[in-house]
């Protein structure tokens, strides 16, 4: 990883916002990725770089603890995230051939974005609506149900809203 | 079937109350758990009831919760800390999310019942981030109780004082594990480590720790209300109570029951599941999640409890109860959740790290194929080693789905291996479409449907299936109104 520049450390305010804010500095590694996450959308080489600095740790222990984590991602995401649910409740009710129909829908394969930037199709375990089995999230938004035939019409709410 | 009850106890407000409202949950004899043991019991009383109730934790291994409680009672330290694990992440189960979101007080009342019985004032509930209501209705619950003086500083003026606070999980199934859970509390990757020390003795912090899932808090508070002798008179002798099931997968009603233990599975699934959807038959349960197995109709009668659940080489575990038909292949089904656990194996010990991924590969060859008699042994003898070897729970458990299908459905992994079949039909590389000559009208809606266009033939002609094309999708079979496309 490159050297930070003193730029680069100034550039994070939300994450300093976050840090001096909590009562209790031990164990705050987790809670300040998730929120430099959430105000930066991805973890980058730089936010690892200033988190580490920011929480005086080496950065290879930022490193490790944001690639452990499933829900940290370090790259860039499409700003519709598909994620199909492959839980065993949906599992079973066929949520696999969902996830092929999306692929072939958005033309790439699950874990990989759009070239417009618009979609990143990934899947989920078990949100806990298994009642609702298959389901698919789209962000926030819960589709319960899904056949392989409603996938087109999902894809086409968000073709029209265009990117974020 | 019918007739076949449930008993809510830990669900007993989920739906009832209001969850938002503190003042709903007090009229349902919310806190007066709480009230009635700061006042009227001494902490050595409120271990004793919880003891005595014979409660065990809901989360997995069954372990008497009441001893837990007693161990961190005894350890001696300035600072204990009370844990909740709301890390709900076996895939198939929703308990735990139902309670958070359904009564968030009961949670909250009886981690504070805990911090008096083992003398902490400290407690964190660590909850999955997928599951923001539960987060938000978690935040609203402490908030009101903390106004009201239900929690934080003198708790209802006495000398007793207990605050609450939220940590967020970030996806690691691992951390439902208790000793990866606290090292995620503490900030760092949520690996295992070898027990003892327990954590009631050296927990978060190396400090004495309580820590229990969701569903056994949400027994306590009905326990110290209404003693333990009341909760005895439910379940079995040696497990006390009702279990919470996220019953789904091919049964015509889904969602959560509760009932009591020892009630027989059969009960759950034909009475309050009301049988295998579209007439399909009955093939297995699966319980326990990606830890536990596969039980065939033979032990459909057996009552549920920790112990029978063991004996047939699955597992309570959180509760998860998936229903599959004859649609569904047992090989199949034991890869998906091998993929599982050899994805989420956080890679601290060999046997789990290296081992699921060699028992993934056999499974991958038996679904393709190729496996061979050799593969079938070696399937049960390295499984065994990867249970006896294993860290932690994880790993002790994984090889579980594998062996326990192997066990009941042997002639399902002989036919994929000695005939190349895979009898349920979904293993793709061992099924094929073909069209019965006789029966083909030639309507052409099979050719019109194929998404691969391998389907040849002109109108009312027989038509014809190019085997090298085909994606065995199945699209033609589903479509064929004439019953002219078979497996095969």
């Amino acid at each position: 990883m490159a050297q930070e520049t003193a730029e680069q450390r100034a550039s994070y305010p939300e994450i300093d916002k976050f840090y001096d804010s909590l009562p209790d500095k031990n164990g705050a590694l987790i809670p300040v990725l998730h929120k430099a996450q959430e105000a930066y959308g991805f973890l980058s080489q730089d936010v690892q770089l200033y988190v580490a600095h920011k929480l005086g740790i080496p950065a290879s222990k930022v490193y490790g603890v944001a690639t452990f984590y499933s829900l940290f991602n370090l790259e860039k995401k499409g700003s519709y995230r598909v994620n199909v649910c492959l839980g065993t409740a949906c599992f079973v009710r066929g949520s696999e051939n969902i996830l092929n129909e999306f692929e072939k829908e958005l033309g790439v394969e699950r874990s990989a974005t759009t070239k417009d930037g618009l979609f990143t199709i990934g899947s989920i375990r078990c949100v806990g609506a298994c009642g609702l089995a298959p389901v698919v999230m789209v962000n926030d938004k819960v589709y319960g149900r899904v056949a392989p035939e409603d996938v087109k019409g999902i894809v086409d709410e968000y073709l029209g809203k265009g990117g974020e | 079937m019918s007739g076949v009850s449930q008993t809510r106890i830990a669900l007993r407000n989920c739906g009832v109350i209001d969850p938002e409202s503190i003042n709903d949950y007090i009229a349902t004899d919310g806190y007066d758990a709480l009230a009635k043991a700061i006042f009227t019991l001494t902490p050595d009383d409120v271990v004793d009831i919880v003891k005595k109730s014979g409660l065990r934790g809901r989360g997995g291994a069954g372990f008497p919760t009441g001893i837990k409680w007693e161990t961190a009672k005894k350890s001696q330290s300035d600072v204990k800390y009370v844990l909740c694990n709301a890390d709900e992440g076996d895939p198939g189960a929703f308990m735990d999310r139902s309670v958070l979101e359904g009564d968030p007080h009961s949670v909250l009342e009886a981690m504070a019942l805990c911090g008096y019985a083992i003398g902490a004032s400290q407690g964190i509930i660590y909850v999955r981030a997928e599951y923001p209501l539960a987060v938000k209705r978690l935040q609203i619950a402490i908030d009101q109780a903390t106004d009201l003086g239900l929690l934080g500083e003198n708790i209802l003026g006495s000398s007793f004082s207990f605050s609450l606070r939220l940590y967020f999980g970030a996806g690691a199934f691992v951390c439902g594990e208790e000793t990866s859970l606290m090292n995620s509390v503490q900030g760092g990757r949520g690996e295992p480590r070898i027990k003892p020390p327990f954590p009631a003795v050296a927990g978060l912090w190396n400090k004495p720790t309580n820590i229990n899932n969701v569903e056994t808090y949400a027994n306590i508070a009905p326990i110290i209300r209404n003693g333990w002798e009341w909760f005895r008179k439910f379940g079995t002798e040696k497990s006390p109570g009702t279990k919470v099931f996220a019953l789904a997968g091919k049964v015509n009603n889904v969602g959560l029951v509760e009932v009591p233990m020892g009630t027989p599975l059969r009960s759950i699934i034909e009475g309050i599941g009301g049988g295998i959807r579209n007439g399909r038959r009955y093939k297995a349960v699966q319980t326990g999640g990606p830890s536990g197995g596969c039980i065939p109709a033979e032990h459909l009668d057996t009552p549920i409890d920790y112990e029978s659940l063991i004996s047939l080489g699955s597992m309570m575990g959180s509760g998860g109860m998936i229903v599959m038909d004859e649609d569904d292949c047992m090989v199949n089904i034991a890869k998906f959740y091998l993929t599982f656990t050899a994805e989420e194996s956080c890679g601290k010990c060999t046997p789990c790290r290296i081992g699921n991924k060699r028992l993934l590969e056999i499974l991958d060859r038996i679904t393709e194929g190729e496996g061979t008699d050799n593969d079938l042994e070696e399937l049960d003898i390295l499984g065994n080693i990867i249970k006896d070897t294993a860290l932690c729970g994880l790993g002790q458990s994984s090889p579980n789905p594998a062996i326990s299908t192997l066990r009941f459905f042997r002639d399902e992994y002989t036919a994929h291996v000695k005939d190349k079949r895979c009898p349920a039909g979904s293993c793709k590389k061992l099924i094929g479409f073909k069209i019965l000559a006789d029966k083909c009208t030639g309507c052409t809606v099979c050719a019109r449907n194929c998404p691969a266009n391998c389907i040849s033939g002109s109108i009312k002609k027989v038509h014809v299936i190019d085997q090298e094309k085909c994606i065995k999708c199945g699209a033609c079979l589903e479509k064929c109104r004439f019953k002219a496309i078979v497996r095969g």
